[in-house]
């Protein structure tokens, strides 16, 4: 109710969220009249879509730079590869999401007492150390590298990956507007002054930690549904770690709107470059990495911000001046 | 028995040696800079590629691992200067500084990988070098390996040394332990900064050097090497040089033990280490207070 009073008393602020949503409905819609190509591509592009929103949920949200992603992405993917045969693709999600929020949750629990660049190497481990566990078990006991995963059609998957992105996208924006992101925002400014406002930011830290890490478990397992074949390498890639932090970093992680755009802007560059050009496009990324952490510390939403604000003035400079 | 405990020993001696060197390079940078350098190993794969390219274009390896040192210094110093430098004046503060120069240096590991993969592709490369064997205690060792043992201990000890004895090195000490009163004593800090990261990179290329006289390298060697020295930096306590020194070593032995009984677990091995040892004393064996 207050919000739609909100609305009522300033019907510009509608225009973007009915912007988005018309666009989503086309998305939703795209598999109908766009060619076959276009549904993989946009599928790929909603899986980094849901992994940076929700990597920027958590990390975006409280500071702690977590490099998990590939981790709690790759427990979805191996969830796929055990159960594939016997569970539908809705309960395949949900399972790999699952698992990744028990673990997300026990690993929270032991490790966000860390702070600072530990957190982060600690997370990067954690990729690593399922990584050459998960090879070492599938070698010694299976005497193979990879497995096979039961495939869905491209539509389907595209269909569920859509629906996880638009439930990612309703909570990213919900929490900005409860207590608990309020909270999570409090810890990145201070976790000390934090608690002193009676903020449980371990609790806090840990809840958020493996809500994010649900979604990441879920875009997993139903991504793997859609590659067919896996092994630990392709599971747990460290690039499904650093990808959803640069989109974040390029797009700006204040606002819902930049992983959004990031992810939108590096999936396609990837599609373009990466079969041809792959040492190109990885080298793209780190320069456009560097760059934007120095030049634009808000993203590129915080570069149109400006821009926007500057315009606003200006206008509002003239109307002062000749009334 | 005799036989395996000396190759053990002498394996595990080598590759302490090296990872002394990694880590003391990492360990610096970290507590002088302030960077936790996520690209080092990338630096390590880097000093490989200029001495193997230099060696094939008939250069001495020694000679070629004495090339790479001006060059690696010059490398991490500009680096400093431009890009570390100019993000130290955008973050407000040094824990935003430490969480974005971290981020820069992941930046850094992609530009600096695939530059290398442009450059040399990714094939296995190396070369023959030393490579009879002498008898020590009745035990056959190849003449390569010892040459790098001798060099990664006298690496480690003259850099020890230096900061220890030299004028630059009590800076460097200085601005480690309180860099606003070294600054008050006359130090200039950035430049401080800047040199670790040189020196940092120095090691960096001997270390990668070193290797390539005894293995076979490739453009992607870096990541692991990285990892490793970090986990030697997290074992001995980040910016606590004798602790990198000390830590190299017992994770050289604790590699070749590992892998001694089975090799593809000595991964595994390390990671458990550094989880393990992050959630039950992050500040490491020798370090202060975390």
């Amino acid at each position: 109710m207050k919000l739609i009073n909100e609305y009522k008393a300033n019907p510009k602020k509608l225009i973007l969220p009915v912007l988005v949503a018309a666009l989503l409905v086309l998305l939703g819609l795209s598999p109908n009249f766009t060619k076959p190509y276009a549904t993989i591509m946009l599928g790929t592009i909603m899986m980094y879509i849901i992994l940076s929103l929700s990597w920027n949920m958590f990390s975006g949200a409280t500071g702690y730079v977590s490099l998990a992603t590939a981790a709690f992405f790759g427990v979805g993917v191996y969830v796929s590869a055990f159960f594939g045969s016997s569970l539908s693709l809705p309960l395949l999600m949900l399972m790999g999401g699952i698992f990744s929020f028990v673990i997300a949750f026990l690993v929270g629990a032991v490790t966000l007492r860390l702070r600072g660049v530990y957190f982060t190497i600690f997370t990067l481990g954690i990729v690593k150390l399922l990584e050459q566990l998960m090879l070492y078990l599938e070698i010694t006991f299976n005497k193979t590298r990879g497995r096979f995963v039961v495939s869905y059609t491209f539509t389907e998957v595209f269909y569920w990956l859509f629906i996880l992105m638009i439930l990612v996208i309703l909570l990213s924006v919900f929490i900005k507007r409860t207590r608990f992101g309020l909270a999570l925002k409090c810890i990145a400014e201070g976790e000390d002054a934090a608690m002193h406002i009676g903020i449980g930011s371990t609790m806090v830290k840990i809840l958020a930690f493996a809500i994010s890490s649900f979604a990441m478990g879920a875009a997993g397992a139903a991504m793997a549904t859609r590659w067919t074949y896996i092994d630990p390498y392709i599971a747990f890639s460290t690039n499904l770690s650093f990808l959803p932090v640069l989109m974040v970093i390029f797009g700006g992680g204040r606002h819902v709107f930049g992983p959004l755009i990031g992810a939108v802007v590096f999936a396609y560059i990837q599609e373009l470059l990466i079969t041809d050009f792959p040492y190109v496009y990885m080298l793209a990324f780190g320069v456009i990495m560097i760059v934007s952490i120095i030049f634009m510390p808000n993203g590129i939403v915080g570069v149109i911000e400006n821009i926007v604000g500057r315009i606003k003035k200006a206008k509002g400079g003239r109307k002062n001046a000749d009334p | 028995m005799l036989t395996t405990l000396i190759n053990v020993l002498s394996s595990g001696l080598i590759m302490g040696g090296v990872y002394a060197i990694i880590s003391m390079g990492l360990s610096m940078q970290y507590g002088v800079a302030r960077i936790l350098n996520v690209s080092h190993g990338e630096f390590i794969m880097l000093g490989a590629f200029l001495c193997f390219t230099l060696v094939r274009s008939h250069v001495h390896p020694i000679l070629s691992m004495l090339l790479c040192v001006p060059v690696m210094f010059v490398i991490g110093f500009v680096l400093h200067r431009t890009i570390y430098k100019k993000l130290s004046d955008v973050s407000g503060s040094t824990a935003a500084f430490e969480s974005n120069s971290m981020l820069v240096s992941f930046g850094l590991m992609f530009v600096v990988q695939n530059v290398a993969l442009l450059l040399w592709g990714s094939e296995q490369k190396g070369y023959t070098f030393l490579m009879r064997s002498v008898k020590i205690l009745g035990s056959p060792i190849a003449l390569n390996r010892l040459l790098v043992l001798v060099f990664a201990v006298a690496i480690s000890f003259a850099f020890y040394i230096f900061l220890e004895r030299s004028r630059l090195g009590k800076a460097i000490r200085a601005v480690s332990q309180d860099p606003s009163a070294a600054r008050l004593l006359g130090v200039r800090r950035t430049r401080v900064a800047a040199i670790c990261f040189g020196i940092g990179a120095i090691l960096a290329g001997c270390a990668g050097a070193l290797i390539t006289m005894i293995n076979q390298i490739n453009t992607s060697m870096g990541m692991n090497y990285t990892i490793i020295a970090i986990i030697v930096v997290v074992l001995g306590g980040m910016g606590s040089i004798p602790g990198s020194l000390l830590g190299g070593f017992i994770l050289g032995f604790i590699g070749t033990v590992v892998n001694y009984i089975d090799p593809s677990l000595s991964l595994v091995a390390y990671y458990l280490i550094i989880i393990v040892l992050l959630l039950v004393k992050p500040s490491g064996l020798m370090g202060g207070k975390s």
